[in-house]
């Protein structure tokens, strides 16, 4: 099953909706709740860095009965060094993301302990690409 | 998954429903349908929260209680009742006349639900300080709302403490008192809950991670308070009272069914306090997708103005916030002074109930999954996608289900046609694909003969 969503530039009132609907569709497939929060976690994570650092971008979900594939595609500034994005603690954050509770450079460190597949494509001036993977079983 | 089928204390009359569908459009977890001109509850999604009850204008939906006569099978009677019945009662009318009067119509003995609520509440910190992984915390004091985490938040039955409520733990207390003061066999006592709400009596009759409740029987608060109010009533004005005993309850014990009333006494840094179902529905989905960090604990109650607010109360749910919240403030007045005392019985009993005070595992019983197989449950999905797209949105309830996401769901599984939609019945006429005596006949399948045929006749 295939499901798109868009989010926007700094919309940060309507960030986890993606997640949300996501949740909705795993928890009526049988997919056990230690799962289902593992993906919600990092979707919601990959959608609030989509807002917060890029000027929106679009999600996709593909549900197949073993795995959920989830792309997080942003036009943006880019990362430019991922390894550097990658560790807890790392972010460029403006002020007023982070007096919003965001931006507290555990974005993609959470990322990476929720899901069982992760990949980071960025180019700088062009915008980032979060693929992940989370097995159901 | 649990499998065991709910026990249900809210059942309809068939005969007294007139199919209005009140019901169904107000139900939380979308739990109802209606069929030939009934509703009709499906037991899995129900969670007993008492808001198609409110809501019915023909008293339809009535709540199985236990004979009140069952109370005299037993040499010994206690009335195990919640502080929210004595706040049913004008504050004129003395605790211990209640008491008085409880023990005139048949009880021998009488005790306040929250007389346990200092273990409760220690028990519920010490779990949270064994458990700090575990964020937040759910208090299990409301049994709707351990259902409502059964049925639609699987993924957070974790979450939930896994205690006793202090119903059941008071109960264990003078069950255990009686017998060893009076020797008496267990089953020469008679426990017995005056319940302001229909999810205790869930919870009683099948509770959640325990064997067997100790409570043996369950009166609904309303028919309570009639006898009781019968007996004010015959006693007449000039009434003088003999002074009794009354549970040594503290201040903040009184208060702990009101809404906050746990959240006040509880240790943690970050905790909310929210009261009525819907409303807790909507931060329950904030905090299952980690949109909400860091809290430690939640009180959640599924009434407004929680146990006030419970169905089976007699009285605006204001007005009895405020009287329990008045007697409390007596208590307090009195503890300031050092002239409350304190039930060293009840003391004596710590080690005890502290040690029994645990349930077993509280196990997810999802309502969603529409098939055990992920591969036949995505086909379904895409089914629902499907029918979905093709349905109006209007939510209008007229093909008997509450929602057209209900509608798709229930033709997948087998229990609805695509037909019952009144747009696509509607369309097909135009087309010439249905003629008006098919879509009466769907019709008077949902909402029997008598609400399609004799419409007209009766005017």
């Amino acid at each position: 099953m295939h499901l798109e969503y868009q989010v926007y530039e700094a919309d940060f009132v309507n960030a986890g909706a993606a997640s949300s609907a996501i949740k909705k569709t795993l928890k009526q497939l049988n997919v056990s709740p230690q799962i289902v929060k593992r993906v919600v976690v990092a979707l919601y994570e990959a959608e609030v860095n989509a807002i917060a650092h890029a000027y929106g971008g679009m999600i996709y979900a593909d549900i197949e009965p073993d795995k959920i594939i989830l792309k997080v595609e942003d036009k943006g500034p880019g990362i430019p060094d991922i390894a550097w994005a990658m560790q807890e603690g790392n972010s460029t954050a403006s002020p007023e993301v982070r007096n919003m509770g965001f931006g507290a450079g555990m974005g993609l460190p959470n990322i990476q302990k929720n899901v069982d597949k992760l990949n980071v494509t960025s180019t700088v001036g062009v915008g980032t690409t979060v693929e992940m993977e989370v097995n159901f079983t | 998954m649990d499998k065991t089928p709910f026990f249900h204390a809210l059942s309809i009359d068939e005969d007294t429903c007139i199919g209005c569908s009140h019901c169904m459009k107000t139900c939380p977890t979308e739990a109802l349908r209606v069929r030939d001109g009934k509703a009709v509850l499906i037991p899995d999604r129900c969670i007993d929260c008492g808001n198609c009850f409110k809501v019915c204008p023909v008293h339809a939906i009535y709540i199985k209680q236990d004979d009140f006569e069952d109370i005299f099978k037993f040499p010994v009677r206690v009335a195990v009742i919640p502080s929210v019945f004595m706040g049913q009662f004008p504050n004129d009318i003395s605790v211990s006349r209640i008491y008085t009067i409880l023990k005139e119509i048949g009880f021998t003995h009488v005790i306040e639900a929250e007389s346990a609520v200092p273990f409760y509440t220690m028990a519920k910190n010490k779990y949270a300080d064994e458990n700090p992984d575990i964020k937040p915390l759910i208090s299990t004091f409301c049994p709707a709302i351990v259902r409502l985490i059964q049925v639609k938040f699987p993924g957070l039955t974790e979450n939930l403490i896994p205690l006793r409520p202090p119903l059941e733990i008071t109960a264990m207390y003078i069950h255990r008192k009686l017998k060893k003061e009076l020797e008496l066999k267990d089953d020469q006592i008679g426990i017995f809950y005056i319940t302001p709400c229909a999810a205790e009596i869930a919870a009683v009759k099948s509770p959640v991670g325990e064997e067997l409740s100790i409570v043996d029987g369950v009166i609904n608060m309303d028919s309570l308070y009639n006898r009781v109010y019968h007996e004010i009533k015959k006693q007449g004005k000039g009434y003088k009272e003999q002074k009794l005993p009354v549970s040594q309850l503290s201040a903040d014990s009184v208060l702990s069914s009101l809404t906050n009333g746990e959240r006040r006494l509880s240790s943690a840094h970050h905790s909310y306090s929210i009261d009525e179902i819907h409303n807790v529905i909507e931060f329950l989905e904030k905090i299952e997708n980690e949109e909400i960090e860091d809290v430690d604990f939640l009180e959640l109650r599924a009434c407004d103005q929680s146990c006030p607010g419970g169905i089976l109360t007699c009285d605006n749910r204001f007005l009895i916030c405020e009287r329990v919240f008045n007697r409390a403030r007596k208590i307090a007045d009195r503890e300031r002074k050092g002239e409350q005392t304190k039930d060293h019985e009840l003391e004596e009993e710590r080690n005890y109930l502290m040690r029994n005070i645990k349930v077993g595992d509280i196990n997810p019983r999802s309502m969603l999954v529409l098939d055990d197989n992920i591969a036949v449950a995505l086909e379904k999905m895409k089914k629902i996608d499907g029918y979905r797209a093709r349905l109006p949105q209007t939510d209008c309830g007229i093909c008997g289900a509450p929602t057209c996401d209900a509608l798709a769901r229930d033709i997948v599984c087998d229990n609805a046609e695509m037909t019952d939609c009144i747009f696509i019945q509607r369309n097909l006429e135009a087309r010439g694909n249905m003629d008006v005596h098919e879509s009466l006949k769907i019709m008077e399948m949902i909402w029997g003969s008598e609400k399609i045929n004799d419409y007209v006749k009766k005017k």
